[in-house]
Formats: structure tokens, sequence, C-alpha cells
């Protein structure tokens, strides 16, 4: 029987971020960093797939991607 | 999992502070300067946008009411709402009612026009606001104050209806500031290439 660990994590669209900062501020595990001002970037080391920045983007452009 | 609190939390207090003392005295308006200049200082010489990430006390403002106080119904923000004609679109219209405003200024320092002691709201609703006026400076730099302060009050009403309805800080996705000092940011990437 093979058992698969399903795990989330956040995924973000530089494209259309504005780099507000609002998932800095809500990231319990620091996992969210601003790109030089220009967009948000994840530390996938970090990131334990809790969905609070997905939640508070005021763009809607954290998405929880599924990795196996 | 706690979240960490930072002092900076608590700038949304200057935001009440600063349209309450604008109610009292215009002058208190000029001191709208800051959140004008700080971020462009941040973007120009440091290459980052940490006011708008930490220290921008309308964002701290929005996620205070919107979402520790959850006053925020939390709808999702249409798209054209973020897209790039939209923001860049307000950042212009923005910054040409900031030009009317130095105009107007203008105007009142070469004594064409008089003093107009009025709080002017979504660019065409006029208040009295004379309780506030002061005659400590000249009617210019007064003018110049009236006219700050319509513009902060008037953004900060749409702010607030945004995160009414929308996500706490919807208003982020398309404030001038935010738009103008990202462009920075990312010009400034562009040539360090």
């Amino acid at each position: 029987m093979t058992v698969s660990v399903k795990r989330r994590r956040a995924k973000i669209l530089p494209q259309q971020c504005v780099a507000c900062g609002t998932c800095l501020d809500v990231c319990p595990r620091g996992a969210l960093s601003i790109f030089h001002g220009s967009f948000a970037q994840v530390d996938i080391t970090r990131c334990v797939g809790c969905g609070l920045c997905a939640r508070e983007c005021p763009a809607g452009i954290i998405k929880l991607e599924v990795i196996e | 999992m706690k979240i960490q609190q930072h002092w900076y939390h608590n700038l949304w207090l200057w935001s009440i502070l600063y349209f309450s003392l604008g109610f009292v005295n215009i002058l208190f308006a000029l001191l709208g300067l800051i959140s004008f200049c700080l971020p462009l200082l941040f973007a120009i010489f440091g290459g980052n946008k940490l006011f708008c990430n930490r220290y921008c006390d309308r964002g701290q403002f929005l996620r205070f009411f919107g979402s520790k106080l959850g006053l925020s119904r939390r709808h999702d923000i249409p798209d054209w709402m973020h897209s790039n004609i939209f923001r860049y679109g307000f950042m212009i219209f923005f910054f040409a009612m900031f030009g009317g405003i130095l105009y107007t200024t203008w105007l009142v320092y070469m004594e064409i026009n008089s003093l107009s002691e009025v709080v002017t709201l979504f660019w065409c609703l006029e208040f009295p606001w004379s309780w506030a006026g002061t005659t400590a400076v000249s009617p210019a730099v007064a003018q110049f104050a009236f006219g700050l302060y319509s513009l902060m009050l008037t953004s900060e009403l749409i702010a607030l209806a945004a995160m009414l309805y929308y996500r706490p800080r919807a208003w982020c996705t398309f404030c001038p500031m935010g738009t103008l000092t990202q462009m920075i940011c990312k010009r400034k990437i562009a040539t360090k290439g």
C-alpha cells in the first residue's frame, strides 16, 4: 500500500502582484518577502500552506497549490 | 502560530489623528505630505516599498478595521480593479487632481482667486470648512492645506468603501502612491540589469 501525502503551498503570480506587503504581515512563518519592491515571493522551505496570505491578499493573486 | 505584533501595527492611530486635527485646524492637513514624501524616498533611495509594507498608516488602518475588527465583507476584488490599465489610469487621474490643487494654490498666491475655505470630496462635492481656517499663514498655504485635506479625505473614503466591501486592503491594489513606488522600484531593477 502506498500512502501519498499532499501538502499545500502558496503560489504567487508575480506579474499581477502589487507588492503591498499584506501577505508579509499575516504569514506566521515569515515565508514571504518582497523582491526589490516589485512583487512578493515565497520561500517554499518555510511555507506550510496555511493559506493566511491567500485569504488576505487584496488582489487575490495568491493561490494554494497542492504538491505531492 | 501567533503573528508577532510590531509597533507599526498601531500606525492606524495616526490616520485617525490626522483627520481629527484637520477638522480642528486645516494647517495640520500639511502633515499629509509625509504620506506623499516617505514612500517616494523609500522607493528612490532604498529601491523598496517598505512604507507600503510596514509604515503606511492607511494600510494599518484598513488592516485593523477590516481584518482585526472584522468589518470587511471580503468579497473578491474584480480583475479590472487591479489591472495595470486601471492602476496607472487612476494614478494619472490622482496626480492630475494634485496638480489642480497646486494650480488653485498658485491662483490664490497670485491674488487672482481668493481663499476658498471648503473641503471638496470626490472632486465635486464642496463642504464648508471655515471653522478650521486660519490666518496664521498666507492664504496660498491655507488653500494648499484645504486642497490636500480634500484629496486625503476623498482617498480615505474610497479606501474605506473598498475595505468594507472587498478585502481589508483592497485600496492597496490601486493606491496611486503604491503604483508609483512600484513603478520606481521596477525601473531601478531594470536599470541595474
